[in-house]
């Protein structure tokens, strides 16, 4: 078995007095596809920000390479972060998008960060967009340039929440062999919101199913695991019922 | 037994007495029961029908509160539309709600199948109301949304502290990109409006001190009146009142869409300080940039002045500006820009702390920018005030 890169100990999740994980324990392993998935309102994005930092726990413990939670603000990332929406910043082109961590954390010279940033877009198939304001991209191409973004400080971890949401589903396949191509090629530990049941199978080595009503984690395994053992109804509901509908 | 039965007829014919639901195609006949009453609804029940239909549930609802049982029997609808089946189920809840079991019996399996689909075979819930708050509590809550506010307002200052001594340490690594921005922003594409609302507010002046002192025969204290009013109040004050219309209402909005659109996050997350990085080049831009615009301010209230004298009181440009020399001293325009410099770090500090404290998309940023903008206007007529006493008292 190899070694846990996140490790995560009865962790409250919820927003001020709202609760909505009571107690979630997992681990997420180096090299892993971990996809977090469940329905509408049950914590998933939430559970994410708190594993990025942006939430702090009051109970409960998050651990990333056995070092504590991660720390943001005031020194280089450590990880890479792609939001649901992409959040590119607006008021600069794709280009300084990707390549503003490589500024602000780097000696590294202009024209050395332009060739970074060149190579970080035509690994997400974004080639010759770096000139680009993010209002000029479609939904699935403000992702790829918010993962390329993600990607430009080398992170061993990426986290994504919810790639596919918004796109058609070509774009939505092509944003999964990417995330695939990621963690093959490089090797990177891939945490994922989602629940588009396609992405799930084609993408997710192992997943946790997190459920609304009894506010906990209600499956953990693969997801053909879950797909064809789950004894839980709901487990059972949403993976056969959103088969159905594909 | 009482019944009533809405008659399939044609006043006027026209849609638009249909939409008013005033020609009612469908049948209402109601027959006492033993311990409530049965409803026979026959006809079309289309949007059409909503209105009147409305009537005779509302009806309905306020005669059957003594009743235990009210039976719907769709037997006779030819037609139902969503709009009208929901408010039969609506209808429903609205009785279960008062304790009185409603059932829906009869019509075709269209019929049914709509009524069904719109939740008519979910058992409804009866719901709580929520007892309105009483006095206490609402004073309660205010206290207790105040008390966040304070506490948020502490966090931002404690955060832009910190941001401000990163900077200092590392004044390389200020975002001086936004400063320029900001400075040419808030300032140069400013300067038209600032010049042009500062001198008719000079002439206004101008020309109303010169209907009084023209009876006394002190024209040319006209010049005297411009001059002080504008460098040490006027000027100072209607430029951060624009500047907070133009740029702080911009800030508010721009950061705040920035927060909901997950882009302040994301700035965290490659490790930049929002505060620093975001902030600190804003406030800075704005304290150099608004003095500027005061002192063109002054120029141009003065001109106003000038223009009011020479064309109504005869006083020449030359007698009106050296009038203005003699009264207006340094300090008065100093005391302006000083001014003027505290009013553009409020401006800056309110309108980045209300964007980033901004929650819950487009309407969120609409309010905070509106809190921004009002937060704005009373914190400089409070600073105008304190400075009036505080300089007043250390005027040479």
């Amino acid at each position: 078995m190899s070694e846990a890169l996140i490790r995560v100990r009865d962790l409250q999740v919820g927003w001020g007095d709202r609760i909505l994980l009571s107690s979630a324990s997992f681990d997420v392993e180096r090299g892993d596809v971990f996809v977090i998935l469940g329905g509408s309102g049950c914590g998933k994005s939430t559970l994410l920000r708190h594993l990025i930092g942006l939430e702090t726990a009051s109970v409960g413990t998050i651990s990333i390479s056995g070092v504590g939670a991660p720390r943001l603000e005031g020194a280089a990332p450590e990880y890479g972060v792609m939001f649901q929406s992409g959040a590119l910043f607006s008021s600069m082109t794709v280009g300084e998008n990707v390549g503003f961590a490589l500024r602000e954390w780097t000696e590294l010279p202009t024209d050395a960060i332009d060739a970074i940033v060149k190579a970080k877009l035509a690994l997400v198939g974004l080639e010759g967009a770096e000139g680009r304001l993010p209002a000029e991209l479609s939904g699935g191409m403000k992702k790829r340039a918010a993962i390329a973004r993600a990607m430009a400080f080398e992170p061993k971890l990426l986290f994504l929440d919810e790639p596919s949401a918004g796109l058609d589903p070509v774009s939505a396949a092509e944003l999964d062999d990417l995330i695939i191509a990621l963690n093959r090629g490089l090797g990177l530990t891939v945490v994922m919101v989602t629940h588009e049941l396609e992405s799930i199978f084609k993408v997710g080595k192992h997943c946790i199913m997190l459920d609304k009503d009894s506010k906990s984690i209600i499956a953990s395994g693969s997801p053909s695991q879950l797909k064809a053992d789950s004894q839980d109804s709901k487990v059972h509901q949403f993976f056969h019922r959103q088969a159905r509908v594909r | 037994m009482s019944s009533e039965t809405t008659a399939p007829e044609h006043v006027f014919g026209d849609r638009v007495s249909l939409l008013a639901g005033l020609v009612p195609q469908f049948t209402w006949h109601v027959t006492e029961l033993p311990d409530g009453v049965r409803v026979d609804l026959g006809g079309p029940l289309t949007i059409e029908e909503a209105p009147a239909l409305w009537k005779r549930l509302t009806e309905l609802l306020e005669s059957s509160t003594s009743k235990t049982r009210v039976q719907v029997d769709n037997s006779g609808v030819t037609s139902i539309d969503g709009a009208c089946t929901a408010l039969l189920v609506h209808l429903r809840s609205e009785l279960k709600a008062r304790r009185v079991h409603c059932e829906f019996t009869g019509g075709s399996p269209a019929v049914r199948r709509l009524i069904e689909l719109y939740g008519g075979r979910r058992r409804p819930k009866a719901r709580r109301a929520r007892p309105a708050d009483n006095a206490v509590e609402q004073v309660g809550r205010a206290t207790v949304a105040m008390f966040a506010e304070l506490v948020s307002v502490l966090d931002f200052s404690g955060r832009l502290v910190r941001g401000a001594w990163f900077s200092l340490r590392h004044p390389s690594r200020l975002n001086w990109r936004d400063i320029g921005v900001t400075m040419e922003r808030a300032g140069a594409d400013a300067a038209p409006i600032v010049m042009l609302i500062n001198f008719l507010i000079g002439f206004v002046m101008g020309y109303q001190s010169a209907l009084q002192l023209k009876q006394f025969g002190a024209n040319i204290y006209v010049a005297d009146l411009v001059g002080l009013s504008v460098t040490r109040e006027l000027g100072p004050l209607m430029t951060a009142i624009i500047v907070c219309g133009r740029t702080g209402a911009a800030f508010a909005a721009e950061l705040g869409t920035m927060k909901v659109s997950e882009e302040v996050d994301a700035l965290r997350t490659l490790g930049f300080m929002p505060l620093r990085f975001l902030v600190l080049p804003r406030l800075l831009g704005l304290v150099l940039v608004v003095p500027l615009l005061t002192l063109l301010a002054d120029g141009v209230g003065i001109l106003g002045g000038l223009l009011v004298a020479v064309l109504t009181l005869d006083i020449t440009p030359v007698a009106y500006w050296g009038e203005t020399l003699k009264v207006v001293e340094p300090w008065d325009v100093f005391s302006g820009v000083l001014k003027s410099g505290v009013f553009a770090g409020a401006i800056a500090l309110i309108a980045c702390q209300q964007g980033l404290a901004t929650s819950g998309g487009a309407e969120g940023v609409g309010r905070r920018t509106t809190s921004a903008v009002v937060t704005i206007l009373f914190s400089l007529i409070l600073l105008d005030a304190i400075f009036t006493l505080v300089l007043g008292a250390l005027a040479p």
